[in-house]
C-alpha cells in the first residue's frame, strides 16, 4: 500500500512539474513583451521594469528561477497590481471559489443521487419522465444561459414580492451562495442523476431485492436499505472526476454572479495580460486538480484492493 | 422515453425466439433506423449542418447590417414603408392649436405642436412608454417655442407625451398630454446608408422572422451565421482530435513495449492539464489579444488538449484485439497486417470512435460557446452562438428573445448530438449482445 501511495504521489509531482513547465513556455511564446509603450513610458523605465521582474535574463535562467521560486511556493508579484503578490491574490480569492465549489458539489451529489434513485423507483411514471426531461434540459443548456435565466428569475420574484428574497449577484452572506452553487452544480447533478437511475434500475433487478421482498420488508425499507445503498457505490466513485469539472467550470458562474473568486481574477488577468497572475493561477489550479486526483486514486486503492494491484502493475 | 445507455441493462434480453439471434448481428444503421429518437436526432443534425452550409443562401440577409428603424424588435413581416426626409429642421406651418397635437407621428420623428401659454417661459416635454404610468416618463427637452420634433429612438409602440409649461415661479399645473403610436417609417439618411432605392418615396423593409437585436441586426441571419462558426468549431475540432488520438493510440497499441509506455505517459500528462485554463492560455500564447477573433487558435487548442481520450480508447481496443482468439487464428492462417487492420481492427474500433465523436461534438460546441461568451473566442461582429448569448444577456431584462434565440440553438444542437450518441451506444449494446450469442 505504501508503495502504491508513494508511486501515486511521485507521479502527481511530476505532473505538476509538467504543468508548470508547459505554462512557463506557453507564456514565453507570447509575442512581444508585457511592457509595451502604454505601461513603460521611457526606455529607462522599461529596462528597470524588465530587471525588476527578471525578464532581462536568458530564458533558461528565468526558467530555473521560476521553478526555484515555485518550489518555495512563491508565485511572484502581479504585473498590473504592483503591490500584490500572486500568493496573496490566491490566498484571498481561492477560498471563495472553494466554498462555492464545495456547495455546488454537495447540492449536485445530494440532488443527483436522490433524484436518480426516485426516478428509478417510479420508473416510466410521471416523476421519472419529469426528472429525465429536467436532466436533458440541464445537460443541453449552457451554464451561462442557466445562470442568466436564474438571475432573471430572481429579479422577477424580488419585483413581484416587493422585497429582496435572494440577492441577484455579489458575495457575502449565505444567501449569496445558493443560486450560483445550484447553477454550477446543475450539469453534474444531471449527470449523476442519470448514472444513479441506471445503477438503481440494475440493482432493482437483483436477486437480493426479491429475497428482501419475500421476507416481507416494506417498499420503503427495501428502497432505503437495499436499493439506495447498493446503487450508490458506482455513483460515488464518479464523484472524483466531477470535482475537477466543478472547480474549473466555476469561473463563468463567478463572472456572471460577480463573485470575487479566483476564476474571475484569472479571466481578468488574461484580459490585462498579467503574466505572473496567469502563470501562478494556472499552476495552482493544475496542482490542486492533480492533488485531488491523487487523493481520489489513493482512497479508491484503500476501498478496492483490485485497483491497488492494477495500479502497481502499471 | 428511453434516453440512456444504462437503461438497456434493466430491460429483459431479446426474446430467444427471434430469428435474428441465430444469424449474425444486424448492421448498426439498421438498429438505428428502428430507433425513433435516433432517426429524429439524425434529422436534426442533418438540418443543422445544412443550415450552416446553405442557410446564408436561403436567407441572404447580411448579419452585420443594422436596421436602425427596427432595433430590438420582435418578429416582423416584410413591409413597405414611407421614406421621410429628416435632413432639415422642422418649423410647424400651423401654430394655432387648442391642444397638444401630433402633426406627424412616425418612427423617424414625432412632430408635436401645442397652444402657447402666455405665462410660460419655456416648456418641458416628457415621453413615457407606459400608457397609464404614474410618472411623466423621460424628460426629452426644454424648449421656448410651442412645438417639438422628437427623433429619439422611436419605435412602433404607444407613447404618452406630456408637455409641462414652466413659468418663472416653476411648473404650471396646466399640462398637455397626448397618446400616439408612431407608424413605421425610415429616414432618408438611414435608407441611403442601407443602399435602398428611395426614388419612389417608399421602400420595402425585409422580414425579421426572429426579430432583431439591440443594434437592429436580423436575428435569423445572425443565428444562421452563428451556426457556421459553431458547427465549424464543433465538427472540425472533434474530428481532428479523435482522428489524431486514434492514430496515436493505434500506434502505441501496435508497437507495444517501452514505446507504448512512453506514449501513454505523455497522454496522461496532457489529460492532467486544466482544460479551460489552457484553452485560454494557448490563445494568449498565440498572441491573440482580447478583441481579436481566435477561431483557429480555439480549434488548435482543443485538438492539442483533447486527443488523449480517443488514444486511450483505441489503444485499449488494439491490446484487447491483439490477444483475441480470432486475430490469432487469422494470423496463423497467414493474414497480413493490413488485412488484420482492415478486417478486424477497423470494424471493432470505428463504431466506438463514432460514439465518442458524437459525444465530443456537443462538448466542443459548448466550449466554443463558453469561450466566446467570456470574450475569449469569436469576437463581434462575427456571430457565434456563444457571442450572441453574450450580447443577448445585456438586454435580457427588456428583450429576452435576444438571449433565448441563440440559447435555444445551442441547446438543440447539443441535445441532438447527445441523443445520437446515446442511440449509437445503445445500438452497439444490442449488436454486441446478439453477436455474442
Amino acid at each position: 500500500m505504501i508503495h502504491y501511495v508513494l508511486k501515486r504521489l511521485g507521479y502527481g509531482i511530476v505532473t505538476i512539474w509538467f504543468i508548470a513547465t508547459a505554462t512557463f513556455f506557453a507564456m514565453h511564446a507570447v509575442p512581444g513583451d508585457p511592457f509595451n509603450e502604454a505601461k513603460a513610458a521611457s526606455p529607462q523605465l522599461r529596462e528597470n521594469l524588465m530587471a525588476r521582474y527578471g525578464l532581462d535574463k536568458p530564458v533558461s535562467e528565468q526558467y530555473l528561477i521560476y521553478i526555484g521560486n515555485m518550489l518555495q511556493g512563491d508565485f511572484g508579484i502581479s504585473f498590473t497590481q504592483e503591490n500584490r503578490r500572486v500568493n496573496d491574490i490566491i490566498r484571498e480569492h481561492f477560498p471563495v471559489s472553494a466554498i462555492l465549489g464545495v456547495a455546488a458539489l454537495l447540492i449536485a451529489a445530494t440532488g443527483g443521487i436522490l433524484g436518480g434513485a426516485l426516478a428509478a423507483y417510479w420508473q416510466n411514471r410521471l416523476p421519472d419522465r419529469a426528472m429525465m426531461i429536467a436532466v436533458v434540459f440541464a445537460i443541453s443548456v449552457p451554464s451561462f444561459v442557466i445562470a442568466a435565466l436564474a438571475q432573471l428569475a430572481i429579479v422577477r420574484v424580488n419585483d413581484w414580492l416587493g422585497i429582496s428574497v435572494l440577492p441577484v449577484a455579489g458575495w457575502g452572506g449565505i444567501s449569496h451562495i445558493w443560486v450560483p452553487a445550484l447553477v454550477l452544480g446543475l450539469g453534474t447533478m444531471a449527470y449523476l442523476a442519470r448514472l444513479m437511475r441506471s445503477s438503481m434500475l440494475s440493482v432493482m433487478q437483483a436477486d437480493y431485492i426479491l429475497t428482501a421482498r419475500a421476507k416481507g420488508l416494506s417498499d420503503w425499507q427495501i428502497f432505503r436499505k437495499h436499493q439506495l445503498r447498493n446503487a450508490m457505490l458506482p455513483v460515488v466513485t464518479e464523484l472524483g472526476p466531477t470535482i475537477a469539472a466543478i472547480t474549473t467550470g466555476g469561473f463563468v458562474v463567478e463572472l456572471i454572479f460577480a463573485i470575487p473568486g479566483l476564476g474571475r481574477y484569472f479571466v481578468q488577468a488574461i484580459q490585462q495580460l498579467d503574466y505572473t497572475v496567469i502563470m501562478g493561477t494556472t499552476v495552482f489550479y493544475g496542482a490542486f486538480l492533480v492533488l485531488i486526483v491523487v487523493l481520489v486514486d489513493i482512497s479508491y486503492g484503500l476501498i478496492d484492493p483490485r485497483i491497488r494491484l492494477h495500479g502497481a502493475n502499471r | 422515453m428511453r434516453f440512456y445507455p444504462g437503461d438497456f441493462d434493466a430491460l429483459p434480453a431479446a426474446a430467444p425466439e427471434q430469428m435474428e439471434d441465430l444469424v449474425a448481428a444486424p448492421p448498426l444503421w439498421r438498429i438505428l433506423a428502428q430507433d425513433a429518437r435516433a432517426v429524429a436526432a439524425v434529422v436534426v443534425v442533418v438540418l443543422l449542418i445544412a443550415t450552416a452550409l446553405i442557410g446564408p443562401i436561403l436567407w441572404p440577409q447580411d448579419p452585420a447590417r443594422q436596421w436602425l428603424s427596427q432595433v430590438s424588435s420582435g418578429p416582423v413581416e416584410a413591409r413597405e414603408v414611407a421614406v421621410i426626409d429628416d435632413s432639415r429642421n422642422w418649423r410647424p406651418s400651423i401654430t394655432a392649436v387648442d391642444r397638444l397635437q401630433a402633426v406627424q407621428a412616425t418612427t423617424t420623428s414625432v412632430k408635436l405642436v401645442w397652444p402657447s401659454v402666455s405665462t410660460a417661459l419655456r416648456y418641458r416635454v416628457y415621453r413615457d412608454t407606459q400608457e397609464h404610468g404614474s410618472g411623466l416618463g423621460v424628460p426629452l427637452a426644454e424648449t421656448t417655442q410651442a412645438f417639438y420634433d422628437d427623433r429619439l429612438q422611436l419605435r412602433e409602440q404607444n407613447y404618452r407625451y406630456t408637455v409641462v409649461p414652466v413659468s418663472a415661479a416653476g411648473d404650471l399645473p396646466q399640462h398637455f398630454a397626448l397618446q400616439v403610436k408612431p407608424s413605421l417609417t425610415i429616414g432618408l439618411f438611414e435608407a441611403s446608408l442601407l443602399g435602398l432605392n428611395t426614388q419612389e418615396g417608399r421602400v420595402e423593409l425585409p422580414a425579421h422572422p426572429l426579430g432583431t437585436d439591440s443594434l437592429g441586426r436580423d436575428m435569423l441571419s445572425r443565428v444562421i451565421h452563428g451556426a457556421r462558426t459553431s458547427m465549424l468549431v464543433g465538427l472540425t475540432a472533434p474530428i481532428l482530435f479523435i482522428g489524431i488520438g486514434a492514430f496515436y493510440g493505434a500506434l502505441a497499441g501496435l508497437l507495444g513495449g517501452w514505446i507504448d509506455n512512453t506514449l501513454m505517459r505523455i497522454a496522461d500528462f496532457v489529460v492532467a492539464l486544466p482544460f479551460l485554463l489552457f484553452m485560454i492560455l494557448f490563445r494568449v500564447a498565440m498572441g491573440i489579444e482580447s478583441g481579436e477573433s481566435g477561431l483557429f487558435p480555439m480549434v488548435l487548442a482543443m485538438v492539442l488538449l483533447s486527443w488523449p481520450g480517443a488514444a486511450r480508447l483505441v489503444r485499449g481496443q488494439v491490446l484487447q484485439l491483439r490477444g483475441s482468439a480470432f486475430v490469432l487464428s487469422a494470423r496463423m492462417a497467414g493474414a497480413s497486417n493490413i488485412y488484420l487492420i482492415r478486417r478486424h481492427l477497423m470494424p471493432n474500433v470505428l463504431p466506438l470512435l463514432l460514439v465518442s465523436l458524437s459525444f465530443a461534438i456537443p462538448q466542443a460546441i459548448f466550449t466554443e460557446a463558453l469561450l466566446s461568451f467570456i470574450g475569449m473566442g469569436v469576437v463581434p461582429p462575427t456571430p457565434s452562438w456563444g457571442s450572441l448569448c453574450n450580447e443577448g444577456i445585456r438586454s435580457m431584462l427588456s428583450h429576452p428573445h435576444e438571449l433565448i434565440v441563440p440559447a435555444v440553438a445551442i441547446s438543440i444542437a447539443v441535445l441532438s448530438f447527445n441523443v445520437l450518441g446515446d442511440a449509437l451506444s445503445d445500438a452497439m449494446d444490442v449488436q454486441l449482445r446478439r453477436g455474442n450469442r
